[in-house]
């Protein structure tokens, strides 16, 4: 079982954290974050000072102890800025390692092959020998050795260890329900599977290689950023370099550290610090959703999904229609109808047709013998299904028209009783079922769908998220518009078949949208591909999970709404902290530019609004704060910024009150209090 | 509420009240809607076939930038040949010299860049064939640059994708036949009512009341002095600037010079709103930059009338306020008003000496120009403050969870990378410039020069620095003004200004033109509920924030050195 690990720093992943900081001091790997790279650059030039103090005794820049501190604290922000992104990075992968745990090194039947032909010998062998296009056997009981889909046969599938729900689902080959992953039990029947990854080349691998630090690459987004960031600091690389002349023309010595604290201070080195932390994090809280991602740009292009296209049964109805009424007609009676309706659904095993014979009741069941006859499956063309019986009786129903055609065909009325009714039962947002025996139409039956709780109010946080949600149904208009409306959706589309799906999305993405949906089967994989956002349930099929750019473990066709979430917490959470960072710079300015001209200018005390002890305690603070507001903010990079769906507007109102403003006055607070204890020392 | 006080208001509100109908106006030349001014069009159809233009040719914006540097290139080669020559041609009746090749080039590259730096006195520097045809002709041609470049970005702001934003030499051509003559005409005949000389004879002589017999000289002057302040150009006639008896005569003409000056940059921002449909939009940005120029107005007043402290401890009474370097017709409140507007606008011109000014002054005339986009100069004010928008859209945009997008096209790493080297170009150019010099000053370097370091600043200590920096933020702002006390004129000066000039004036045309022509290209992406609004007044505060870190941050060490200090020792 996985267990979900909800304290931010779990001891052993900390230790490992601590480690990774001080490997990741290596300049080689800090090159990339330029921010950083600056302040290491600073510390070793402070290193220098620090020793060249130490051995000439010249106290000309200062004391040694206050070389060593500024030394010390640079280094600890360096430390605290590579520990972010090491922690991150080991949440990330613990919270994989754990998924991948529960498929590890399971012995796996392998039916043996003679070039391209299989034949019937099985012989044991451990999973990660398994390659692509292998055959194996699963029986009751075993644990199923590596992500495959059903070849042959059908099983109940034990799905807990990867999805956490205990009960037990359906396989079987062909159609959508094929897949199986590795690491699920088998709890009954036999089933042949076909291998369809490498071994390590699992979707949790992919991941996890995503998360770490060597393939892991920056997003459009991040990259964006770090321009931006980067010519922040320049700009404070200018003005640092440039102040050496203005304080010699003002005949001021300035101390190298002076210097090394004023830049690093200035430089964003918070969200510097914490930029690869928030991106690691987020794809982080995507895993801990159950939602593997294949690439951090898709958790980010989540955040943006202007339309989400939603499957009604499911996401915005509980499970399937069910049978509620049963309305003859033609001048049927009631038990007749009862016993044809339920007779075609014997052998019919989709929701529906089970709950018809549910509705008609054990009594009249019971007593049913479809012997001899023809089950007639369910197409998207004829739209019907029904039986043949042994004497030739042909019943059949289906959809509204797809019957009346048949009918209609066969020169049989429409009977308007029922015509009423079907209208009646459209308008009340049910479907009508219509029922013929020998293309002479017998009654409706009444489907109703039952709305899941609490969707309404998803869906209204969706809209002031600014995301229009459709529903996608392959209901008659009629039946979808009222469950439209009832669910509050703000588009459906009716009568849908995958090209429709696809078709809409194109429409959108013309129109400069960016859509998200969900799917499972092998027909939905053109639309996952062609969304921006697709994300494929684990339980369908190979193809479809090719196709999305997320898998969601749980199946869960609410599980969009958390991902467009996520997504946006991971920009706002970039967004919120460069800001913050940016804003620190107002006290850090009052705090070290009169430390540096005091001496020598006193009339500058006029600018020491905090009232600092010493220039040397003011420099010391500001470094200080500097370093610690990088740990202070982990947890909230880690976590995200908590999103609210309140409108753009009020959001960034919101935003820059909180860490626009409060960027502002925070550090004034903490560089006075921290100055307080330092100038006990100094 | 005194006389002077209302006079500043007075002046502001005109300013408003001619501006947003011209705004509209200058809205519609470009739209090509009909207006009243369509009689010219056969005189545009004219220049077009003279100069053998096709108008109706579109093009994109790298075909913009090409064009607008290309004839700018021109006009360098035109200006600096006729400067040098000028000893030799017509219209010369004070017989002033040639320029030498240094002073002609530091000249018309000032005048070509919009910014008006003089390193001569007009009356003997220049003649009237070169005040008019190198001066006065630059003065319109940089304005209309300016203004035509923005046009093209207003043409890649207005559509949801496009890639052919119009035609340059159209903007360009309507800008002066549309707008800035028919404007001038008018500016001129006040200023000639009123005392401005507009005569091609020489000088005239006066008999002075000690009995001496002065030359005093006079020329074409009030065309000039028009197209000087409507043009955001801000280089005198004569060397004491709009200080002059003759360039400003009276506080009528003090009005029109500051109105002419202020209405087309306020004009261009209403006719954002009118050309791209999204008035609120330019409200915003309207307020904005009045709500900065207002933070730098209100200290500049309240340190001028409040009079000098060293004085006051002499025991002298200051009932007017702080009267060195202003003139008794204009009073401090008239003076303080234009110093705020001729630096965040960026013409230059001064109708009181800025080096003269309480020490805040100076540092509000700083951040003016440093900031250098609270209306800004003609067209690339708005330009300059295109660029914060960048920045401030790509980093409001994160924080309401989306990747960021201006009027619905997406701001990614390439536009980014363009803002952030504009943003950074003017805290680089004037902070590495006044190290040089701040070097030079401090270590005795060059001391064999001409002009050695040392004798360049008449006031050691903070005002010396603060007359350094000045001279570097105006060059940089393409602004023009000086702290005079600063002895400018030699190779040093000459040469490092001449290069921030150019710098300063292109790169920041280029960039923000490339980023509206690159957005325009992207696919429109409609707007919901999630999407940053641009026009709000909390994107404005934003907008402002981004303003004031980048843009007045940067310089805080070196004001410290400069004005705040010399403020500390005096109070």
């Amino acid at each position: 079982m996985r267990t979900k690990n909800n304290t931010l720093f779990p001891a052993d992943l900390v230790k490992e954290s601590l480690k990774q900081s001080f490997v990741k001091l290596s300049p080689r790997a800090l090159i990339k974050n330029p921010v950083m790279f600056t302040v290491e650059l600073g510390t070793i030039v402070m290193l220098i000072v620090t020793l060249r103090t130490l051995f000439t005794g010249d106290q000309s820049q200062g004391s040694f102890g206050y070389n060593l501190t500024v030394f010390m604290v640079l280094l600890l922000t360096v430390l605290f800025g590579n520990f972010a992104e090491a922690i991150a990075e080991a949440r990330g992968k613990a919270q994989a390692e754990s998924l991948r745990k529960t498929r590890e090194e399971t012995p796996a039947k392998k039916i043996l092959a003679v070039g391209e032909i299989f034949t019937d010998e099985i012989k044991v062998v451990s999973s990660s020998q398994l390659k692509k296009g292998d055959l194996f056997v699963c029986e009751a009981g075993d644990i199923i050795p590596a992500d495959g889909e059903i070849v042959k046969g059908l099983a109940s599938i034990d799905e807990s260890a990867i999805t956490g729900e205990s009960a037990p689902v359906i396989r079987e080959a062909g159609g959508d329900k094929s897949s199986v992953v590795g690491g699920t039990k088998v709890l009954s029947d036999r089933i042949v599977v076909s291998v369809t990854t490498e071994a390590g080349e699992s979707f949790l691998d992919k991941m996890i290689a995503l998360v770490e630090g060597a393939t892991r690459q920056k997003t459009p987004n991040e990259i964006a950023l770090t321009i931006l960031l980067a010519s922040f600091t320049l700009v404070f690389i200018i003005v640092c370099v440039t102040l050496k002349p203005f304080a010699d023309y003002a005949n001021t010595p300035i101390t190298i550290a002076a210097f090394i604290s004023l830049f690093v201070c200035l430089i964003p080195t918070t969200i510097g610090g914490l930029l690869s932390a928030i991106g690691i994090a987020g794809m982080d809280r995507a895993l801990r959703a159950n939602v593997i991602t294949k690439s951090g740009k898709a958790v980010e292009t989540a955040g943006d999904v202007d339309v989400l296209l939603l499957d009604k049964t499911g996401t915005i109805t509980i499970g399937n229609r069910k049978a509620t009424n049963f309305y003859p007609a033609n001048g049927y009676s009631e038990a007749e109808f009862i016993r044809i309706s339920a007779l075609s659904s014997l052998a019919d095993d989709t929701p529906e047709g089970k709950s018809i014979v549910e509705l008609a009741g054990k009594d009249i069941v019971s007593r049913l013998s479809p012997d001899g006859g023809t089950m007639v499956k369910f197409t998207a063309e004829t739209r019907s299904s029904g039986i043949n019986l042994a004497d030739g009786t042909r019943i059949r129903k289906g959809a509204y028209d797809a019957i009346r055609n048949l009918s209609r065909h066969e020169g049989q009325p429409f009977p308007p009783e029922t015509e009423a009714k079907v209208k009646e039962i459209s308008g009340n947002g049910g479907t009508p079922l219509v029922v013929a025996v020998n293309n002479k139409i017998m009654g409706v039956i009444e489907l109703q769908d039952i709305i899941k709780p609490g969707i309404q109010e998803r869906f209204e946080r969706l809209r002031k998220m600014g995301v229009k949600t459709v529903m996608v149904t392959g209901d008659n208009p009629l039946t979808a518009k009222y469950i439209a409306e009832k669910a509050g959706v703000d588009d459906f589309i009716a009568e849908a078949k995958p090209e429709d799906k696809m078709r809409y999305i194109k429409k959108e993405q013309h129109e400069g949208r960016l859509v998200a949906m969900m799917g499972d089967g092998t027909n939905d994989a053109p639309a996952l591909a062609q969304a921006d956002v697709g994300v494929a349930m684990n339980s369908g099929t190979q193809a479809a999970k090719e196709a999305g750019n997320m898998v969601d473990l749980d199946n869960d066709p609410t599980k969009l709404i958390e991902i467009v979430e996520i997504g946006k917490q991971l920009l706002m959470t970039r967004g919120t902290l460069t800001t913050f960072s940016i804003a620190n710079d107002v006290a850090k300015y009052f705090a070290i530019v009169p430390a540096l001209f005091i001496l020598s200018i006193p009339a500058l005390q006029g600018i020491n609004i905090m009232q600092l002890h010493s220039p040397e305690t003011a420099v010391l603070s500001a470094v200080i704060f500097n370093a610690i507001i990088i740990p202070l903010l982990i947890p909230l990079a880690l976590k995200g910024v908590t999103y609210r769906p309140v409108g753009a507007s009020a959001l960034l109102r919101r935003n820059l009150l909180i860490y626009g403003l409060g960027g502002v006055i925070v550090p004034f607070i903490g560089i006075k209090l921290i100055d307080i204890v330092v100038a006990l020392f100094f | 509420m005194n006389t002077e006080l209302l006079g500043v208001i007075a002046t502001y509100a005109l300013t408003l009240i001619i501006a947003i109908p011209l705004g509209r106006y200058i809205a519609k030349v470009f739209k090509g809607e009909k207006t009243w001014m369509d009689f010219l069009a056969p005189l545009e159809r004219l220049i077009y076939r003279i100069s053998g233009i096709n108008p109706k040719e579109e093009m994109n914006w790298k075909q913009h930038l090409k064009a607008l540097l290309t004839i700018n290139l021109i006009w360098f080669v035109y200006g600096f040949f006729l400067l040098i020559f000028q000893d030799k041609l017509p219209l010369n009746p004070d017989g002033n010299p040639a320029q030498t090749p240094d002073l002609a080039f530091n000249t018309v590259i000032s005048f070509l860049v919009n910014c008006n730096l003089q390193h001569y006195s007009g009356e003997s520097g220049l003649t009237y064939l070169t005040q008019l045809f190198v001066i006065t002709f630059l003065q319109f041609l940089s304005a209309a640059t300016g203004i035509a470049a923005l046009i093209v970005v207003f043409k890649a702001l207005k559509d949801k994708t496009v890639t052919q934003l119009g035609n340059f030499w159209e903007f360009f051509v309507k800008t002066n036949t549309r707008l800035l003559l028919p404007v001038c005409l008018v500016i001129a005949l006040i200023l000639s009512f009123n005392g401005t000389p507009a005569s091609y004879a020489g000088k005239d002589a006066i008999v002075t009341m000690q009995g001496d017999t002065v030359g005093v000289s006079r020329g074409p002057a009030a065309s000039m002095i028009a197209i000087k302040h409507l043009g955001t150009n801000g280089g005198g006639w004569f060397g004491a600037n709009s200080i002059h008896p003759l360039e400003n005569p009276n506080y009528l003409t003090n009005m029109t010079e500051a109105i002419a000056q202020t209405i087309i940059p306020v004009a261009m921002i209403f006719a954002l709103g009118f050309f791209i449909r999204r008035k609120k939009f330019a409200y915003v940005i309207f307020g904005v930059m009045t709500a900065g120029m207002l933070l730098l107005l209100i200290p500049t007043i309240i340190q001028e009338t409040g009079g000098n402290p060293a004085i006051a401890r002499m025991g002298i009474l200051q009932s007017t306020g702080a009267m060195e370097g202003k003139e008794v017709r204009f009073g401090p409140t008239a003076t303080a008003y234009w110093s705020t507007i001729t630096t965040i606008i960026s013409t230059g011109s001064i109708n009181g000496f800025h080096d003269s000014t309480m020490p805040l002054t100076g540092m509000m005339q700083l951040v003016a120009m440093m900031t250098n986009c609270f209306y800004g100069g003609c067209g690339v004010g708005i330009l300059n403050y295109f660029v914060f928008i960048i920045i401030a859209v790509f980093i409001s945009g994160l924080m309401v969870g989306r990747t960021p997008e201006f009027m619905g096209h997406k701001v990614e790493a390439r536009e980014v990378k363009i803002a952030a080297l504009v943003a950074l170009l003017h805290p680089f150019l004037i902070l590495a410039g006044t190290a040089l010099s701040s070097f030079a000053v401090a270590h005795g370097w060059g001391a064999g020069w001409a002009t050695p370091p040392g004798n360049w600043l008449n006031n050691p200590g903070y005002h010396g620095f603060s007359e350094m920096l000045y001279e570097y933020t105006s060059a940089a702002a393409n602004n023009g003004s000086g702290f005079e006390g600063l002895t400018d004129n030699n190779i040093f000066w000459n040469v490092s200004t001449g290069f921030v000039l150019i710098l300063s004036r292109f790169l920041p045309i280029i960039g923000p033109v490339a980023i509206a022509g690159l957005l325009a290209q992207k696919k429109y992406i409609p707007g919901s509920a999630g999407t940053l609004k641009t026009d709000t007044a909390t994107f404005g505060v934003m907008t402002f924030a981004v303003i004031v870190i980048i843009a007045a941050l940067a310089f805080f060490p070196s004001l410290a050195l400069g004005p705040i200090a010399e403020y500390f020792s005096l109070y």
